[in-house]
């Protein structure tokens, strides 16, 4: 019950403040989104508190049936284990803080229709809880859709800006590629194991283990093509290499929404239906190797281009680009429980980044380039404190929450003892030391040297109100200990206890176990890249300034290839979005108005042509008339003779 | 007599007639007249659907045959009766029917000027041919109503269409004929072999494999051009963009759904055979009509035409669950058209209210009328979103169901036939922001008015009943189950049994 009133709640207040907050006003519709929301995370929180401590059992709250044709089957429904209860308890917090946080940051939102932007961030908080607590595959499917629809209309909220308007678009295209694999995968499941109910699925996973399935002319194993079907879905919403280019664009919506949405939660859904689909996925390794080698190079590539970006916020949208790629390598390498480690301690210390940076853009009145910041640390020293907390916790600096989840991915990763999972070693290792480089990077840039803003601007900086910086607070303080707490409960040798049955490995999955006798370098190897990264960002821009633009000059070609983020978006472009639109043009001129069109139009100009001539026959002259009469005559008459005679 | 105590399918198709009568014997100076007309059609189709809501109270879900079955002798020579019932598969195209004639004519109260009298009675007279057609069950009888909806629909369109009226008017007109004459051709073959035209005998009728094959033909030409299915889809566009708003309401809400009927009241059942043999055909015709029809919507500059390309796109996926023969294809089919059905009449709609404001439908004359018209973009979001497809909304549940129908035929039809997910949210999303999103740039624009209480009245049911139908869409697939499960039944029975013949000879 408690559950479902922490799922619901965020629900009811979206649909008030939507519907009748023209007529209740901003602060109306604040106060019953933020208490719905405070309401759901008092329950969400109890709820994991009594299933994981307490011993609750686990079980299915059934709601409705929903679609049904024949055996499809799918139905509403509240899955209460501890992998969705950990999720609930994560997002209804997180979702809270970031709705407080909401109140002073959109204060002087010149669009003056903030309960908007509150009932799309309740109504955000309520798909993402559907989805995490999904009990089949479609519900989960409708969760995933439902964020993707709150990620549209926030980044959109500010829908008078063209680029607000195009990164909304984007980012709802882009996910929907991923969203085709992952429908299909949905139908793939049904049709291997006739249901879509996890607990139907996951039990019959022995009897379809040799399941084959024909596709691209060869035959593979059912398991094999699930994985990659559903992978590609999570690719899609966890903005991997190849469909990762809307997530940076995404950062036009307002900044709650990006630490909300595109950090904390929604794009960690691809890692958590990993962990879901778990007990499947063990059983794909060819799947799951696709799973490591999509993350790592997605680490390393989106760590590259967060060294090279100026505009704050797309250094931490890079960030989490790479952070997403780290908890796929987990998951990948058959960690699913670190990759959920991973995924909390992350959706702490990024929410906590963004909302610094949140905090530091609102103080600079709404600029976010780097480059026209710098000296801020005296004026603002509370935000400051916090930028150091979340990034200590990114670069995964001992005690801090990332060191325990980043360095657990990483042993993973090499306890796999695969190439595969070599691969993921080394590339999230030098992703460490580039992490640890953009963050400070980032920090110096924005609160050291002189200020390079002007004296207008400067004059205005001011720590924010109070209301912002609480939930900061409340973030540091899980940024910083959430590691430490959950180390032993979440991957330690009895993560079983944590996890219950949320979590099911193939019985020859000994990556968990292996991790404990490790040899000691590569323990440390993390933490002592990440110690270079930020030594290295000290002195290029604290100690001697004038390194990274020499370096540029020495590299222009690689300097102009990450300022530009691989080309990206300049490749989609002319491989895609131009062919199609000319594809498009081609289609209708001459496919359809041309081609097809043309049968008709050309019969009927036929017609009139033929009547016209007919008409011509009708001259009126008896003579003619009779000639004709004449020539049909001696016609007939001769072809009576020649062959009927 | 049957489940209602009285003819009630002959009330609900004859009452609309029975209104356009009275319309005609009003009298009296010309405001008169069109206050009248107006009132009289709007009473006359709120009590239809009254009528009809009891179709859906006393129908019996659990029955897969007719139900409120009605019969009256009529050419009994020549073994022609006029009989009427609903099945699981029409009873929700009458009530859909019967729903949107009034919004119809609530939606033309004030956009239709002249002539208001003949437009009403036009409306009324269409109402009763859907709704006869729905529920003929007498090939006859259907053929009449089928082509006798072309009539009203074909004068909406020419006298109270556009600039291009005339052309779009004919070119309906003839393509629509077209098909249907080779339609005649195949219904009195199958008269001379079965020796009667009803349709539950037909049903259980089995023709030569031979013949089979050139009546599927014979009723692809009719049932294509309705659908529309690529390459005969051209009429449509113009069709639409001509046509007055509520004429684009029950063209896109009903006629094109009369193809996908007719699929699956004749050709699939009738001819089995030739349904499995030429599925192949028919799938790509319409994996090319959704990959096709979803670029050129791209395209397009008019709103009208946009929507009327996505039309076909949808209906692409319809044709692709019918030919899958499996519960969930065809389930899933039946469901994109009752979606179909109420979402593109409701983004026709939408377009209607602008252009009742600004009298143009170029795309490029808005943008930015989220400033102005709040309720308007949540209206318009709403049908959007469920054009694209998102789970929660009617316009998902039908195209997941063709997806998982499809693609237990076949890998390939499963993904090309749904790249409309992607396709789709790029045409719809690119509209959205067109004319939603951005800065207000015009004059006339900056003094739009948000929508009317009438308006609001228009689109209330039909959010309703996106978000019904896409939460708790058993309520309405509980109509068909039971039908359509025979129907794969006596499918697949019908198709082996040539092989058990051979078997038993051997």
């Amino acid at each position: 019950m408690l559950y479902a009133v922490a799922i619901f709640a965020p629900l009811f207040g979206s649909a008030v403040a939507g519907l009748f907050g023209k007529a209740i006003g901003d602060r109306a519709a604040q106060a019953v989104t933020i208490t719905c929301m405070v309401l759901a995370s008092i329950c969400g929180v109890s709820a994991f508190i009594q299933l994981v401590y307490q011993g609750a059992p686990t079980g299915v709250l059934p709601i409705a049936t929903w679609v049904q044709a024949g055996p499809f089957h799918a139905t509403w429904a509240l899955r209460y284990d501890a992998l969705s209860a950990v999720m609930v308890a994560m997002v209804t917090t997180v979702a809270t803080l970031i709705h407080i946080y909401s109140i002073g940051y959109m204060a002087h939102d010149e669009n003056h229709t903030i309960w908007r932007f509150f009932s799309y961030l309740s109504l955000f908080s309520f798909a993402m809880l559907m989805l995490v607590s999904a009990d089949n595959l479609l519900q989960l499917f409708f969760g995933w859709e439902g964020v993707g629809l709150a990620s549209y209309l926030l980044i959109g909220y500010w829908y008078y800006r063209p680029s607000a308007g195009a990164a909304a678009m984007k980012a709802f295209i882009v996910n929907r590629i991923g969203d085709l694999g992952f429908a299909l995968g949905i139908a793939l499941v049904f049709l291997q194991f006739g249901s879509i109910e996890f607990g139907t699925v996951f039990g019959a996973v022995q009897a379809h283990m040799d399941a084959t399935y024909h596709v691209l002319g060869h035959t593979w194993r059912a398991y094999e093509v699930i994985g990659i079907l559903l992978f590609i879905g999570a690719m899609g919403k966890s903005a991997q290499i190849g469909l990762h280019v809307w997530l940076p664009d995404a950062m036009e919506g307002p900044t709650p929404v990006s630490a909300l949405i595109h950090a904390a939660t929604m794009v960690t859904a691809g890692v958590f239906l990993m962990a879901r689909f778990s007990p499947v996925l063990d059983y794909a390794p060819g799947a799951l190797g696709f799973v490591t080698f999509i993350g790592a190079t997605t680490a390393l590539f989106a760590a590259t281009v967060g060294c090279a970006q100026n505009d704050i916020k797309r250094v931490i949208a890079y960030s989490t680009c790479s952070q997403l790629g780290y908890m796929f390598v987990a998951a990948g390498v058959g960690a699913y429980q670190a990759s959920i480690f991973h995924l909390l301690t992350h959706a702490f210390f990024k929410a906590l980044l963004f909302l610094t940076a949140g905090s530091v853009i609102h103080a600079m009145s709404d600029e976010q380039d780097m480059r026209r910041m710098g000296g801020l640390w005296r004026m603002i020293p509370f935000t400051y404190a916090m930028m150091w907390v979340g990034n200590l916790a990114l670069g995964g600096v001992f005690p801090f929450a990332g060191y325990f989840s980043k360095d657990a991915i990483l042993e993973a990763a090499w306890a796999a003892h695969t190439a595969i999972g070599q691969y993921g070693f080394w590339c999230t290792l030098v992703a460490a030391f580039l992490t640890a480089f953009y963050s400070w990077r980032l920090l110096i840039m924005t609160f050291h040297g002189a200020p390079r803003a002007d004296r207008q601007v400067m004059a205005h900086v001011h720590e924010s109100p109070k209301v912002m910086l609480g939930p900061l607070l409340l973030l540091a303080i899980g940024a910083t200990f959430a590691g430490m707490v959950f180390r032993n409960q979440l991957i330690g040798a009895d993560w079983q206890a944590f996890w219950g049955n949320s979590i099911r490995i193939a019985a020859d999955n000994h990556v968990l176990r292996d991790m404990e006798s490790l040899p000691l370098w590569v323990s440390l190897s993390p933490s002592v890249f990440g110690l270079l990264g930020i030594g290295t960002a000290y002195l290029f821009y604290m100690v001697s300034p004038g390194i990274p633009g020499r370096l540029a000059a020495m590299f222009p070609a690689a300097y102009r290839f990450l300022l530009n983020k691989w080309y990206f978006d300049e490749l989609y472009d002319l491989a895609v979005v131009r062919p199609y639109r000319a594809l498009a043009r081609l289609l209708w001129q001459v496919g359809d108005v041309t081609l097809i069109d043309g049968v008709p139009n050309g019969l009927a100009a036929l017609t009139e042509e033929g009547a016209a001539g007919a008409v011509r026959l009708q001259t009126g002259s008896i003579a003619v008339y009779a000639f004709a009469m004449l020539i049909g005559l001696v016609l007939l008459v001769s072809i009576f003779l020649l062959f009927l005679r | 007599m049957n489940a209602a105590g009285f003819p009630l399918l002959s009330l609900i198709t004859w009452l609309p007639l029975v209104g356009g009568l009275v319309i005609l014997a009003v009298r009296g100076d010309e405001e008169t007249v069109a206050a009248n007309a107006r009132w009289t059609a709007l009473w006359t189709s709120l009590i239809v659907f009254v009528l009809s809501v009891l179709l859906w109270v006393r129908f019996d879900p659990a029955e897969p045959g007719f139900q409120f079955v009605e019969s009256v002798a009529w050419l009994p020579q020549w073994g022609i009766t006029y009989r009427m019932g609903v099945d699981g598969i029409s009873v929700l195209f009458v009530l859909l029917s019967t729903l949107l004639t009034p919004i119809c004519i609530l939606a033309s109260w004030e956009a239709v000027k002249v002539r208001v009298r003949e437009y009403m009675l036009a409306f009324l007279i269409l109402e009763t041919m859907m709704v006869g057609m729905f529920s003929a069950m007498d090939f006859v009888v259907f053929y009449m109503f089928f082509e006798g909806v072309l009539i009203p629909m074909y004068l909406i369109i020419g006298i109270w269409g556009g600039p291009r009226r005339v052309y779009a008017a004919i070119k309906f007109f003839l393509y629509t004929l077209a098909g249907s004459v080779l339609m005649l051709l195949a219904l009195l073959a199958m008269w001379y072999q079965a020796g009667t035209t009803d349709i539950p005998t037909l049903l259980h009728t089995s023709f030569p494999a031979g013949m089979q094959t050139w009546l599927f033909l014979a009723f692809l030409a009719s049932f294509a051009v309705k659908v529309p299915m690529w390459p005969v889809h051209t009429w449509l566009p113009d069709a639409h963009v001509e046509a007055p708003t509520a004429g684009s309401v029950i063209l896109a809400g009903v006629l094109l759904k009369m193809g996908g009927y007719g699929f699956l009241r004749f050709s699939l059942p009738m001819l089995p055979v030739a349904s499995a043999q030429l599925a192949p055909l028919m799938y790509a015709l319409s994996v090319i009509a959704v990959i096709y029809t979803s670029l050129v919507a791209l395209a397009q500059t008019d709103m009208k035409k946009l929507i009327a390309y996505s039309s076909v796109a949808h209906m692409g996926v319809v044709t692709i669950g019918i030919f899958t023969v499996n519960m969930q294809g065809i389930s899933g089919a039946m469901f994109q058209m009752l979606s179909h059905g109420i979402v593109s009449a409701a983004l026709f709609l939408c377009v209607g209210v602008v252009y009742d404001r600004i009298h143009t439908r170029e795309i490029a004359r808005y943008g930015g009328l989220a400033d102005r018209m709040p309720a308007y973009a949540f209206v318009f979001m709403v049908f959007t979103m469920a054009s694209i497809g998102l789970p929660g909304t009617s316009g998902f549940v039908g195209e997941f169901l063709v997806l998982v129908g499809a693609l237990q035929v076949q890998f390939w039809l499963a993904l090309l036939g749904s790249l409309g997910m992607i396709l789709g949210a790029a045409y719809a999303l690119w509209l959205y922001r067109r004319i939603i999103f951005g800065r207000i740039t015009r004059d006339d624009l900056r003094a739009i008015l948000d929508l009317s209480p009438r308006e609001i009245a228009v689109f209330a049911p039909l959010v309703v009943l996106t978000l019904w139908m896409g939460v708790y869409p058993s309520s309405f697939s509980s109509f068909w189950d039971a039908t359509v499960g025979a129907m794969v039944a006596q499918h697949q029975a019908a198709l082996h049994l040539p092989a058990v013949l051979a078997a038993a000879t051997r």
